[in-house]
Order: C-alpha cells, then sequence, then structure tokens
C-alpha cells in the first residue's frame, strides 16, 4: 500500500483511517511476534493514539475537509525517538520502561501532517550496529529472509516496511543506518542532508553525524515523507533555515542531461559481483534515460571507516555519559556511594556493543591521545568532505553501491566487531561529508536476496538525488 | 600519532575508569582484544599528511571554503533569545528512579 492509495482510499470513502490502521495492527499480531514470523520489528504499539489520530482524520473524511499530505498513513517510529505515551528505550536496557515527557520534532510533524503513529520500532542498542543484534529486545529478522539479518541499525524501521506493517517508517542514520537496512530488506530509505532535518527528540549517538529520514515502499513516498519532516526547527540549533524544496515536484523532471558520477572507489575490491553487476545495469539504464556517466575518483574513501570510528565514538562516549541512574532509567541497587551508583548501573544498563564504543571513543579523547585520534580523524574529516565538493563540481549525483555484500545470517558476524564495521564502507563517507543520500531497490541476487543502489546528491540537494532514484526505480518495472 | 596502538589491560582499565564503566573479569581481555583490532586499523589515518588541514567538528564549517560551494552554515541562524515554557517538572521528576517530586535522590556522596 503506497500513500497516496491511503489517502484516496480516505478521501473517496472506501476505507477508513481506523480500518486501514486496523489492518495494519491485525497483520503485526498475526506476523510480527513468536507466534508468526518472529520479525521482532516492533518494541512497543500506540494503539490509543493512533486510533484517535485516525478517528480525527476520519472525521476530517466525513465532513468532506481536504486532507493533510499524510492523512490516515500508518507509520512507525525507531525506538531512539522520543514519542509521548510510548517508551523510548533506544534499544537498551539502561531506557527500560522510560516515558519521554515530549515528541520528537520529526514524530510531531508526521502527525500534524495526518499520519496514524502505529508503534516504537526495534534497533541497535543506541543505534550502534550495522545488524539490529545489537538490542536489547532480540534481534530483528529480515522479511525477505527469515535467516537474514535485516541490517541495522534501523532494522526494525526497514524491516516494518519490508513486511507492510507499516507503510512508511522514521529511522536515524549516524553511518549508514538508514541507507544499510533499506537495501538489506528491499525497501527506500533517505538520508537528509545534515540539517534538513530536526534531531530535537532524539536520543543522541554521534552529534556531529546523527540524521532522522524516513523509510517508505517506493521513492514518491520518500519524497512525501521528506517533505513533512524538512525544516527548520527552533528547538534544534543544526537545522538549517535553507527553504524546503519541492521534492515531489521535482520527480516530474526527466533525468536526461544529468551528469552521473561513477566513484572507481566504490568499485573495489570486496565488492560481491552480483551487487557489481546490478549496480552496473542501472548505470546503463541511466545511460540510456540520457544521462552522462562520468568515471570520477573520491581518493580518500579508504580511510573513511578509520575516521568516522574515531568520531562517531568520541561523540558517543561524551553523549552517553547522561545515562548513570540520577534522572532517568535503569538505577543500580544496593550500592553504597554515588560512584559505585554510575559504574554499576552503565555496567547493567550497557551492552558489549556500547560499551566498547564508549570505550573507544574515551580512549581516543584521553589525555596524549586527542590530537593522535580525534584531532587527526576531524583533519581526514575535511579530506573527505572536499572529495565530495570537488566531485560535485563536475556532476550532479553519484551512483554506486551502499553494501559492499547482501545480508548475511544472523549471527554470522557477532563474533568479530571489526568485520561488523568494514561493512560499512561504502556508507560512512556521505555521513562525514554532511550530504544526501539514498538507497534504492535494484534487484536481487540468484538466492533471492534484496540489492540496493546509493545515489549521493550535493548539499541540500535532494531534488537531484530523488529523480535520480525514480529513474531507477522505474527501470525495475 | 601513536604507531599501531598496543593498548594494555591496565590501560583498558583506565579507561574504564574514566568513562565511568565497571568491567567484568570476563569483559576486560576482550576489550583490549576488540580496541587493538580496531585501533590497528584507525592507524592507517597515519599514511596521510594532514599537516595544514583545517579540522572538521561540524558539517557546516567546511561548506563556504570551497570556491563555489554556496551552503551557508546549518545554525547559521538561532531561535530569538525569548522565554518560553520549559517541560512540566512533574513530568519530568516521574521518570526519576528515585525523587522527594522536586529532587533528584542518589546514595550519599560524604560519609560524616
Amino acid at each position: 500500500m503506497t500513500i497516496e492509495e491511503v489517502r484516496t482510499g480516505i478521501a473517496t470513502r472506501a476505507k477508513t483511517a481506523i480500518s486501514v490502521a486496523e489492518e495494519h495492527y491485525a497483520r503485526i499480531a498475526a506476523e510480527d511476534g513468536p507466534g508468526g514470523k518472529a520479525i521482532n520489528s516492533f518494541l512497543a504499539l500506540s494503539r490509543d493514539r493512533a486510533l484517535a489520530q485516525a478517528a480525527k482524520i476520519d472525521a476530517l473524511a466525513a465532513k468532506g475537509d481536504p486532507l493533510p499530505p499524510l492523512a490516515g498513513v500508518p507509520v512507525g517510529i525507531k525506538d531512539v525517538l522520543t514519542m509521548t505515551g510510548s517508551p523510548a528505550t533506544a534499544g537498551s536496557l539502561i531506557l527500560k520502561g522510560y516515558m519521554p515527557p515530549y515528541d520528537a520534532t520529526a514524530v510531531t510533524r508526521l502527525e500534524a501532517a495526518g499520519a496514524v503513529l502505529l508503534g516504537k520500532l526495534n534497533c541497535d542498542e543506541f543505534a550502534m550496529g550495522s545488524s539490529n543484534e545489537n538490542s536489547a529486545y532480540g534481534p530483528v529478522r529480515n522479511p525477505r529472509a527469515l535467516d537474514c539479518v535485516p541490517g541495522g541499525s534501523s532494522g526494525g524501521s526497514a524491516a516494518a516496511v519490508a513486511a507492510g506493517f507499516a507503510v512508511a517508517s522514521l529511522g536515524t542514520d549516524t553511518g549508514g543506518s538508514i541507507r544499510q537496512p533499506a537495501a538489506f530488506c528491499g525497501v527506500v530509505g533517505v538520508l537528509p542532508t545534515y540539517g534538513r532535518v530536526s534531531r530535537f527528540g532524539l536520543i543522541a549517538f554521534a552529534s556531529s553525524l546523527d540524521r532522522v529520514g524516513p523509510f517508505a515502499t517506493n521513492v514518491r513516498d520518500a519524497a512525501t515523507m521528506l517533505t513533512v519532516l524538512a525544516g527548520q526547527d527552533a528547538k534544534d540549533a543544526t537545522s538549517s533555515d535553507r527553504p524546503v524544496g519541492d521534492y515531489v515536484g521535482a520527480l516530474a523532471k526527466p533525468v536526461n542531461g544529468l551528469r552521473i558520477g561513477v566513484p572507481a572507489e566504490y568499485f573495489g575490491e570486496g565488492l560481491n559481483p552480483e551487487i557489481r553487476a546490478a549496480i552496473e545495469r542501472q548505470l546503463d539504464g541511466l545511460r540510456a534515460a540520457g544521462c552522462e556517466i562520468k568515471k570520477i575518483t573520491l581518493p580518500h574513501t579508504r580511510y573513511a571507516i578509520p575516521t568516522y570510528y574515531v568520531i562517531a565514538t568520541a561523540e558517543a562516549s561524551a553523549n552517553l555519559s547522561r545515562f548513570d541512574g540520577v534522572r532517568f532509567g535503569l538505577r543500580a541497587h544496593d550500592v553504597k556511594t554515588l560512584s559505585a551508583m554510575f559504574r554499576e548501573t552503565r555496567d547493567q544498563g550497557f551492552g558489549a556493543e556500547v560499551k566498547r564504543r564508549i570505550l573507544l571513543g574515551t580512549y581516543a579523547l584521553s589525555a596524549g591521545y586527542y590530537d593522535a585520534y580525534y584531532r587527526k580523524a576531524q583533519q581526514v574529516r575535511t579530506l573527505l568532505t572536499r572529495d565530495f565538493l570537488a566531485a560535485f563540481a563536475q556532476v550532479d549525483a553519484i551512483v554506486g553501491p551502499i553494501t559492499p555484500t547482501p545480508p548475511w545470517k544472523l549471527g554470522e558476524k557477532t563474533a568479530d566487531p571489526l568485520q561488523m564495521y568494514l561493512a560499512d564502507i561504502y556508507s560512512v563517507a556521505a555521513s562525514l561529508a554532511g550530504i544526501c543520500a539514498i538507497s534504492v531497490p535494484c534487484g536481487q541476487t540468484a538466492s533471492g536476496l534484496p540489492i540496493g543502489v546509493q545515489i549521493m546528491g550535493p548539499h541540500f540537494n535532494e531534488e537531484t538525488m530523488l529523480r535520480v532514484a525514480l529513474s531507477i526505480e522505474t527501470a525495475q518495472a | 600519532m601513536a604507531d599501531v596502538a598496543s593498548v594494555t589491560l591496565d590501560e583498558v582499565l583506565r579507561v574504564a575508569e574514566l568513562a565511568n564503566l565497571d568491567l567484568t573479569a570476563e569483559e576486560v581481555p576482550r576489550m583490549q582484544r576488540d580496541l587493538n583490532a580496531i585501533l590497528g586499523h584507525i592507524a592507517q589515518l597515519n599514511e596521510l599528511d594532514t599537516s595544514g588541514v583545517p579540522a572538521m567538528a561540524q558539517v557546516g564549517e567546511l561548506l563556504g571554503e570551497m570556491e563555489g560551494a554556496r551552503i551557508e552554515s546549518a545554525g547559521a541562524t538561532l531561535r530569538a533569545d525569548a522565554l518560553l515554557p520549559s517541560l512540566d517538572r512533574k513530568a519530568v521528576m516521574e521518570s526519576a528512579p528515585e525523587s522527594d517530586g522536586r529532587f533528584f535522590k542518589v546514595p550519599k556522596v560524604i560519609e560524616r
């Protein structure tokens, strides 16, 4: 079901928002839990809030009033974003049962646009992971291949849309956490330009990298969601005051004449041959649609992962210092001193990957290592960003893979964190540079696993990125 | 940068202390192994000469640097410095593990 199908169905009184919500809740009840396919995408359902909103939409439709852009559209929210009435756990034990006192701005905007918020979606703990296996509430299964990971960290957000539990969802992307699970589950995922969508109400992981963005089943729905989400927010000083583009209108423009960059560094050793072939087919399609395909180079690409894992963990070690058992969340019992309470609480509340990243980040920021690691990584971040600025002086968009491999089996990479990090090779550079990017389904492997293609666009030029994405999507049919 | 870093067990414990983390006896050697593997990979950054390259802390900073890039820095316009209502105190204090409704209660800091 698409956004337009839901909205038109309600506007023409062919269906009601309440019936659409109930239909989705029924599918969740049948398939998400252990009695069904055990996908485990939802951590909490917000029935009361969803049905109250659906009733409002139905009342508007009954009066014949014009409907807002997401009228009655069932949407799921990644559990790192706050939504009153539902717990916000960030996939962590340390926030088990935490009831946030305010809504994230992205949540407020979706609801104001008529969306029906179904509940909170599973994710890697504090959005740290590439497989959703770091959630304290159990892994998520990939609806397209139940023995495989859905990707991470927004695994629940991608899986819920792929399984038809929600028409769209919200995720967050710090180093690939929207685009990679979108590719693994065969849905569309958008990383908006840094500053395009407010992060107010997002439980922070790495503040210079964290972004909020949508998942949908198709490019047009993703553009509609982005239109609702984008814009300045007085509650997030990093949100930009640049005017929001006409993302849906841009889709009507043909792609002929666009210059598409193909970075050599994204097609090296380690790229799965079936993925390579699928991406090359998309490039042929774009050429046939009138695009000029140009070879480009992003020379610092191989340094993106080491740069990312210094900066992201350093920022995480600072952001996660707020979880100390004093003001919210878990508190360790039977402790005699304040300092023991901090330590015990954090030991009990954080999982292994979160501890690993806090330790790495603390090490990189500690006396004697700050210049060698943190400052060095910030300098390389400059070089990586300059790579993109130079490339976008020659091309309008960049096309390449988003993942080096198809989704792997549950449990396959959990023993070796470095191997898991290396799987982020094609996603982290766009995160560090702050540019926009999208992952779009572009076929499947011989064994039926989804393949995604990544389209990267210049800062605040989501329109061109979406046009190329639509052209690729159309070519699949 | 330190050459290929080799973090000792003592350093793992010191960093854990800085981070207010209590690691179990089993966690310490595992974290040492993982940190060394990751830091070994990070050491690749040494291959790059970054002298004279500005450090980038936020995305907005660099964007005006390149000629032709007309990107305003995010957050260039802050909201008006006006009083706005804060969150309801009761709602906030309800999230606390232990509270008297006005203050957060914690174990005693100073023994007398």
